[in-house]
C-alpha cells in the first residue's frame, strides 16, 4: 500500500485510470512481488556460485528449447518434457485410483464397525509414519518391475489419509440426517449410500486431495530411484549431466502441475458435492 | 376418515389417537446414577387436534417429541398411535426439525422428493412427482425449487421442511421448535403459513415451543411443562379462540389477554 502513496504525484492520472488500478490490485501485485522476492534470491545465490548455478535469465535461455517444445521426440530416451509429465502423471493416476477403490471402503467400515477400526486402526497408524518410498524395495521384490513397483508405491502412499478422513466423515454424519432417514422408515443399506456417502464427500474429498498431493510429491522421489521415462528421472538426470537449469524448470513445472491436480479435485468436489470446496 | 363409524365412536377414537401414558424418561449419568427428564407424563392428542407442549430450556419437552418420534425409547410407560404402541420411528409420525435437517446436497425439490419417494413407494412416479409439486406450491417456494440449502434464507430452510413433512401425508405432524432459529420478522409468517395449511388440512400435530404467543395464536390445547429434571406437565390450557384466528383481532380480544397471562403465570412460576 505504501508503495502507492510514496509515488510522485504525475503518475496519479496513470493510476487512476481503472485497468491500471484492477491490474496494481494488491491481489495481483503482492503475490507477484512474492515471486519476485525468490527469483532475486535465486539470482544473489547464484552470483555467488557462479561455476554450478545459473542465473534466472541463463536458466531461462538454456530452457528456452524445452519450453516451447514440450512435445519433442528426438530418440527412444530423448523425449519432450511434456511427454515425462505425462507419465509420471499416468503413474499417479493409477496409483491414485486404486489407492482411492481401496480407502474409500475401507474408509466407510471404520468409520461404521467399531470392529473394522480396531482391526484397522493400528495398521494404519504403524504404516501411516513410514516413507512411502521405504515400499519400494518391497515391492521391486514382488513385482520385479519398475513400472508396477513405482504404481504400487503410489497406491500405498494413496491409502493412509482418505482412509482416515473417509473413515472420520462417516462415524460424522449429523445426527439430524440420520434422524430424518430413520423417520423416513429408510433401510440400512438405503441410509448408507443415500445419506451417509453424500454427507461424508467433503471428508472423503479432504482425504483425496491431501492423498493426491503426496502421491504427486512421492512420484517424483520414486522416478529417480527407478529411472525410466518421467519428470522425477529428469530431475536426476539432469542433475548428473550437471545441468541446474533444467533443474529449476522441473521445480516449477512439478509445482504448477501439483497445483492444477489440487484444483481439478478440488472442481470435482464441487461438482459432486454441490457444495463450495475448501481452499 | 371412516363413514362407517358413528359420531360418537368416531369421537372416541379421535380422543385416543395419540396417547401416552405415565411415560418415564431417564438417561444414565457418567457417574452411573441416572438423571431422570421426564417424570409420569400423562398425554392424549386427537385426530385432528393441534397441540403446543411449551416450558423452560431443559424441560424435556424436545425429549417428549422425541419419544413420540420413535427417537428415543420411554424408560417406562406406554405411546400408542391409534392404539399400536410406538416403538422405532416411523413416517405417519414425520417430524419437522429445529436446525431443518435438510440434505445440503440435494435441492428443495430433491429433499422432498427423498421423502416422498421412500414413503410413499406404493404411488406411480407422475403421482409422486406431483405430491412433491403440490407441496413446494404449497410453502410458496416454487421459483426455489431447484435452489441447494445454503443458497435459502432460514425461513425458506423451515418452509422446506415443513413442505417435506407434509408431502409424506403423515397421520401426526410433530414439530420440535420449528420457528425457533427464525427471526422476529420471519417468524410470524412462518406460523400464518403452517396455521394456513393446517386449517385447510386438519391433522393431529403436536407442537414443542418456548413461545408463549405462537403457542396459544396457533394451538388447540397448550401443555405447560414444569422445570427439569423430574419434568412433568404442570397445566393444560384449552384455547377456545375461534378459527381461523386472526393475528392483529386476538391482540384486540380480552380472551387472548386471558389466556396469555394465565400461560405467563404459570412459567414465572416455574422461573
Amino acid at each position: 500500500m505504501s508503495i502507492f502513496t510514496g509515488l510522485p504525484i504525475k503518475s496519479r492520472g496513470l493510476f487512476s485510470h481503472p485497468y491500471v488500478r484492477y491490474l496494481f490490485r494488491p491481489e495481483w501485485l503482492l503475490p507477484i512481488a512474492g515471486f519476485a522476492g525468490v527469483i532475486a534470491l535465486w539470482w544473489i545465490i547464484a552470483l555467488f556460485r557462479q561455476q554450478m548455478m545459473p542465473t534466472p535469465p541463463e536458466a531461462l535461455a538454456k530452457n528456452l528449447d524445452l519450453i516451447l517444445h514440450p512435445f519433442y521426440r528426438r530418440g527412444p530416451g530423448d523425449l519432450g518434457l511434456g511427454w515425462l509429465l505425462l507419465a509420471s502423471l499416468r503413474r499417479v493416476c493409477i496409483g491414485f485410483t486404486l489407492g482411492a477403490l481401496v480407502a474409500i471402503p475401507a474408509g466407510v467400515l471404520i468409520g461404521l464397525s467399531r470392529s473394522a477400526w480396531l482391526v484397522l486402526n493400528p495398521i494404519i497408524q504403524v504404516f501411516k509414519p513410514v516413507s512411502p518410498l521405504v515400499w519400494l524395495p518391497i515391492a521391486l521384490a514382488i513385482f520385479n518391475a519398475a513400472e508396477p513397483s513405482a504404481i504400487f508405491v503410489i497406491f500405498i502412499t494413496s491409502l493412509w489419509s482418505t482412509i482416515m478422513n473417509t473413515a472420520e466423515g462417516v462415524a460424522n454424519v449429523p445426527k439430524d440426517y440420520l434422524e430424518v432417514a430413520q423417520v423416513l422408515e429408510m433401510p440400512g443399506w438405503k441410509q448408507l449410500l443415500k445419506v451417509v456417502l453424500p454427507a461424508s464427500l467433503p471428508y472423503i474429498f479432504t482425504g483425496l486431495r491431501i492423498s493426491l498431493g503426496i502421491a504427486w510429491l512421492v512420484i517424483v522421489a520414486v522416478e529417480m530411484l527407478t529411472g525410466g521415462i518421467g519428470i522425477g528421472f529428469f530431475v536426476w538426470d539432469e542433475w548428473n549431466r550437471l545441468n541446474v537449469s533444467s533443474v529449476f524448470l522441473a521445480v516449477f513445472v512439478i509445482g504448477l502441475t501439483g497445483l492444477v491436480l489440487d484444483y481439478a479435485l478440488a472442481r470435482l468436489q464441487t461438482l459432486v458435492t454441490h457444495r463450495p470446496a475448501r481452499p | 376418515m371412516q363413514p362407517t363409524f358413528s359420531q360418537a365412536s368416531q369421537n372416541s377414537l379421535a380422543n385416543s389417537f395419540l396417547v401416552l401414558e405415565n411415560i418415564v424418561k431417564a438417561f444414565p449419568k457418567p457417574d452411573g446414577s441416572q438423571s431422570v427428564v421426564l417424570n409420569g407424563i400423562n398425554l392424549t392428542v386427537g385426530e385432528k387436534e393441534f397441540v403446543s407442549v411449551i416450558g423452560h430450556s431443559g424441560c424435556g419437552k424436545s425429549t417428549l417429541v422425541r419419544l413420540v418420534a420413535g427417537l428415543e425409547k420411554p424408560t417406562s410407560g406406554s405411546l400408542t398411535l391409534e392404539g399400536k404402541a410406538i416403538r422405532k420411528p416411523g413416517s405417519e409420525r414425520m417430524m419437522v426439525f429445529q436446525g431443518y435437517a435438510l440434505l445440503p446436497w440435494l435441492t428443495v425439490r430433491q429433499n422432498i422428493r427423498l421423502a416422498v419417494d421412500e414413503v410413499l413407494s406404493h404411488l406411480s412416479r407422475s403421482e409422486r412427482i406431483t405430491i412433491v409439486n403440490e407441496h413446494i406450491e404449497m410453502v410458496n417456494l416454487t421459483p426455489a425449487a431447484d435452489k441447494y440449502p445454503h443458497e435459502l434464507s432460514g425461513g425458506m430452510k423451515q418452509r422446506v421442511g415443513v413442505a417435506r413433512a407434509l408431502a409424506t401425508r403423515p397421520k401426526l405432524l410433530l414439530l420440535d421448535e420449528p420457528f425457533g432459529a427464525l427471526d422476529a420478522l420471519t417468524r410470524p409468517k412462518l406460523q400464518q403459513q403452517v396455521i394456513d395449511i393446517w386449517e385447510d388440512h386438519r391433522q393431529a400435530v403436536m407442537m414443542i415451543t418456548h413461545d408463549v404467543d405462537e403457542a396459544i395464536f396457533m394451538s388447540d390445547r397448550v401443555v405447560m411443562m414444569t422445570n427439569g429434571p423430574n419434568a412433568t406437565i404442570g397445566q393444560v390450557l384449552e384455547i377456545p379462540l375461534p378459527r381461523p384466528r386472526d393475528r392483529h383481532e386476538l391482540r384486540e380480544s380480552g380472551q387472548y389477554y386471558d389466556l396469555r397471562n394465565q400461560a405467563l403465570d404459570f412459567l414465572e412460576r416455574y422461573q
